[in-house]
């Protein structure tokens, strides 16, 4: 058994959250260039240039990427050698307050959504999935998950005989319902099976994956290049103002499901995908 | 032709009527921030035929929340960028007769506020989505905030500005809309798909 302290896990969870609200990964940077040379639309490269010029501010002056940091949502592999001395939520949400409040990172959590929605001041609580794993680590992969994006996102529960056409179909219209408003060029995570509640999380897991990286079944793989290439024809373009970025990528998993069933979620994540991962 | 226009506050109709979708706007002077809970603050507020904190003669909604720090009494903008616009798609009838002349957002909004840019003479910017950064080194100083009880995103920051932009005009006061266009097509694409 391995002893972890509470207060190692607030510190790391801190950590990881200032880095992802800061940094943007190096593959959706590269990305981004790589669109800027292939789009077509003046105001496009515009918008591209901005948001590079962007990232390279925040990082340089320890600011924001943007002003939406987002709740804070966590994926945790804990080993099952771990014991830990403290309290586990506790120590995740005092992680995330102090990095909010510390890192003046918006805070955009409010408490009742229906009548009070009163700002908790401290951007907790905190979206925690944890998986116990064998191992004596633990693994930390977090996202400050802006809204402009998730409320653009879609889920269906399609038939078996619908197919990968039937969920190539699914995807493309939720981009074009969602038009401008997830802040284009966009990173799409898709789940595939599982029930309504596991297609969700893994969606939304699958925004966390590469850009550049193929899912390793080439059936999927397929399924990725070519929904990638109809939202890209569909010239909402960069901020949605006409181009053909309008994506950047698209992550499709999976999970076995029921005979009768084909869940389908769609997670869109904003061109601002930041994410950060970590290990005790 | 795409223009490039620098405006300043208060706005004036007739150079609000001259701009056209696609047109580059710089803006100069004071923009006020209003999300959700803040128009309806507004409307509660003009229902009592109580007094608005500010005069929205000329003047300019910001579809945001930012990023702020408390230095001594003063607040300072860290960062700052546009929220999705189509929340705010019941009230623009509502802020055209206060007269705003401009919004600033992202994303576009609908029919609704098309017809109220028309009939007031006010114009919808888009700003640039996720670059708050860049878009808060413009913001020279707080003048005002009014509504913090809503919590600091909600409330009502009264913004100095230079050179605030590029804004580029996503709908005019004569009915045109690029997101109206792009949907279109958009559609037309689709329905070739099923």
């Amino acid at each position: 058994m391995r002893e972890v302290n509470a207060k190692q896990i607030k510190e790391k969870v801190k950590e990881l959250f200032l880095d992802a609200n800061f940094h943007i990964g190096e593959d959706v940077l590269n990305s981004i260039k790589e669109a800027l040379l292939k789009e077509t639309s003046e105001t496009g490269k515009n918008v591209l240039n901005m948001i590079l010029k962007n990232y390279k501010v925040a990082a340089n002056e320890v600011l924001a990427i943007c002003q939406d940091t987002g709740l804070a949502i966590l994926f945790i592999k804990l080993g099952q050698e771990v014991h830990i001395n403290g309290n586990w939520e506790e120590a995740i949400n005092e992680g995330v307050k102090e990095a909010y409040v510390e890192g003046y990172l918006r805070k955009s959590a409010v408490t009742d959504p229906v009548f009070d929605r009163k700002n908790t001041k401290t951007n907790c609580p905190a979206i925690i999935y944890t998986e116990i794993v064998p191992g004596d680590k633990i693994e930390f992969l977090v996202t400050p998950k802006g809204f402009g994006s998730e409320n653009m996102s879609r889920l269906a529960m399609m038939k078996p005989a619908d197919g990968p056409e039937g969920i190539i179909n699914f995807i493309v219209e939720t981009v074009k319902i969602a038009g401008p408003n997830p802040c284009p060029p966009t990173i799409i995570g898709v789940c595939v099976g599982g029930t309504m509640d596991q297609a969700s999380i893994t969606a939304k897991k699958a925004t966390l994956r590469k850009v550049g990286e193929h899912n390793p079944d080439p059936r999927y793989a397929d399924m990725e290049r070519q929904t990638l290439e109809k939202i890209n024809n569909l010239g909402i373009g960069p901020a949605g103002l006409g181009g053909n970025t309008t994506s950047l990528w698209v992550n499709i998993d999976y999970k076995p499901t029921h005979i009768a069933g084909m869940p389908v979620a769609v997670n869109i994540c904003c061109h601002a995908a930041r994410h950060a991962s970590g290990i005790i | 032709m795409m223009k490039e226009v620098k405006l300043s506050t208060a706005l004036k109709e007739e150079d609000i009527r001259d701009l056209r979708i696609g047109d580059v706007v710089y803006i100069n002077g004071i923009i006020c921030t209003s999300r959700d809970m803040g128009h309806l603050k507004m409307i509660d507020v003009t229902e009592k035929k109580e007094k608005l904190p500010i005069d929205f003669q000329g003047g300019v909604i910001f579809h945001a929340g930012p990023v702020v720090k408390k230095q001594g009494e003063k607040y300072e903008v860290i960062v700052i960028g546009p929220t999705t616009s189509i929340r705010m798609e019941p009230y623009s009838d509502f802020i055209g007769g206060l007269g705003v002349k401009a919004i600033i957002g992202k994303g576009g909004m609908e029919e609704g506020t098309s017809e109220a840019l028309k009939k007031y003479g006010m114009v919808y910017l888009q700003a640039p989505p996720g670059c708050a950064v860049v878009l808060g080194e413009k913001v020279e100083q707080i003048e005002n905030v009014f509504w913090l009880e809503l919590g600091v995103p909600e409330a009502l920051w009264v913004l100095k500005v230079e050179n605030f932009g590029p804004l580029v005009v996503g709908m005019d006061s004569e009915g045109n809309s690029i997101y109206r266009d792009i949907r279109i097509k958009g559609k037309k694409l689709i329905e070739k798909m099923f």
